[in-house]
């Protein structure tokens, strides 16, 4: 049977003929949150292993990076906002049924939090540095005494952020494509990728950059792994998800999807860190930087299309 | 109190004088709307059937835009009524992406807008301005829990359905089939 809809006497900017009210923003902010929160467990886990010496660049130097993304990543949001003057309701309640919510007053604790711990590290960076208040001397004393704490707060925050940037999609059952559970560890896993890609793009030694890929490489087949699932499960699914996961497999995002995520972003970058572990001379900036550009990629692909996907007309 | 309306699909014409009225009524800014016909044509020559259907928010009972909301601006008021509070409300675009009918927009002051079932004129005792001007008496409003509401009636005698009720959220526009 053949049928045809008319809508008249609508015509909405950004929601007719279909959504487009999230733009680059909201992919920009979820890509420097996962980073962050990367960036971020890593620092956490080697601390706490005691690895502080050998693996430098993911303890101490990289997390240099997690307030600049943080901050950038809050001003993306900002500037997606609408009602801008109003941002600061934000932070006069807390509502617990809202994904939102949540990483609102996420980021409102894991932000300060990215600061004191590269404040602690700022004197071994800069050895000239020098606090204009003494009473500030005393703080850093004291963080760099509560790093340890601090190390296990920033491994459970930066999971939360993670799975965040994912749940905050998917908790729109308006939107097929978005509607699964498996979007919120995806979304944890490619963060944690895009932050090692990070880290061993960063680090100068050998030994931390060998343990760096075989973790990455691992996240990046659990990667693949969950996305041939979100696939699976979409496929088997309801028409309207059915729909969402054909934008993907043939339909307007399947170029993109495929090259940018799947072959550039995912599975050249591992080709590239097993060639190196086997003692190919690579240099590392190269998967590094195609992670980085394949996890900013996944975002805006599956926020696009996400937008698309819907019940009705 | 449950506010809900009925709309017939046999009766209406496609005018567009609710939309119209609505937009006249609730200041809705040009080229923006809270309400809008959906014409919906089934089948194939010689066997075609079409139906019109005169949409708005579903003010629904599992309302999503409600709980995905994340300062609290949009919210339930009595009869089930979901509003938007202008200056709570952070333009975040959350309660948009959350609406399975695309029923709000982002109102170009910055705040997000949608159907209120004209709430204003109700505290007055009169009833919607879309129900007010149908020239085919085709929208019925009322509480669904008083049996001799113009809804409750309505939906009595006639076979109805709900809008992709599939999506889980209790809408509360009944279309007359």
């Amino acid at each position: 049977m053949k049928e045809e809809l008319f809508v008249s006497g609508r015509n909405i900017p950004n929601i007719d003929p279909y959504l487009n009210i999230w733009h680059w923003e909201i992919p920009v902010y979820l890509f420097l949150g996962g980073l962050a929160a990367g960036i971020m467990f890593f620092a956490g886990l080697f601390l706490v292993l005691g690895k502080e010496k050998e693996m430098p660049t993911t303890v101490k130097w990289a997390p240099f990076l997690v307030p600049v993304a943080l901050v950038l990543g809050l001003f993306a949001l900002f500037l997606d906002l609408k009602h801008q003057l109003y941002f600061w309701r934000l932070y006069t309640t807390i509502r617990m049924e809202s994904p939102m919510s949540w990483g609102a007053w996420t980021l409102m604790i894991i932000t300060p939090l990215s600061f004191l711990w590269a404040a602690s590290y700022i004197k071994e960076a800069i050895p000239s540095w020098k606090w204009p208040m003494s009473i500030l001397d005393k703080m850093e004393k004291l963080i760099i005494q509560y790093r340890k704490p601090m190390a296990w707060a920033m491994m459970v925050l930066a999971v939360i952020l993670g799975v965040y940037t994912g749940i905050l999609l998917s908790a729109f059952n308006a939107r097929p494509l978005w509607n699964t559970s498996i979007l919120g560890p995806l979304f944890l896993v490619s963060g944690l990728s895009t932050g090692l890609a990070a880290i061993i793009w960063m680090s100068k030694s050998h030994y931390e950059r060998t343990i760096l890929s075989k973790i990455d490489i691992t996240l990046i087949g659990v990667e693949l792994f969950l996305i041939i699932h979100l696939l699976m499960g979409f496929l088997a699914a309801t028409e309207v998800q059915i729909e969402a996961a054909n934008l993907f497999l043939g339909g307007s995002f399947t170029v993109t999807f495929w090259v940018f995520v799947i072959i550039l972003g995912l599975i050249v970058p591992a080709i590239l860190e097993i060639l190196e572990l086997v003692g190919y001379k690579i240099p590392l900036w190269i998967p590094s930087l195609l992670i980085l550009i394949g996890g900013f990629m996944f975002r805006l692909i599956m926020v696009e299309a996400g937008q698309i996907t819907r019940y009705l007309y | 109190m449950r506010y809900a309306m009925a709309i017939d699909t046999k009766k209406c014409v496609g005018c567009g004088d609710c939309v119209v009225a609505c937009q006249t009524e609730n200041n809705v800014p040009i080229g923006y709307c809270r309400d809008w016909i959906v014409e919906n044509v089934a089948g194939s020559y010689p066997n075609v059937e079409v139906e019109l259907r005169s949409e708005r928010c579903n003010h629904c009972d599992n309302s999503p835009c409600v709980r995905c909301c994340p300062t609290g601006a949009s919210h339930i008021v009595e009869g089930g009524i979901v509003k938007v509070t202008h200056d709570e409300c952070i333009g975040c675009g959350a309660c948009i992406q959350s609406c399975p009918y695309d029923a709000r927009y982002s109102h170009p002051e910055g705040y997000v807008d949608k159907c209120t079932f004209c709430d204003h004129r109700l505290a007055k005792g009169q009833t919607t301005a879309c129900v007010a001007v149908c020239p085919t008496s085709c929208l019925y409003f009322g509480d669904l829990e008083d049996p001799n509401s113009d809804v409750s009636k309505a939906l009595k005698n006639r076979s109805w359905k709900v809008l992709a009720p599939e999506a889980g959220t209790k809408p509360q526009l009944y279309f007359l089939t």
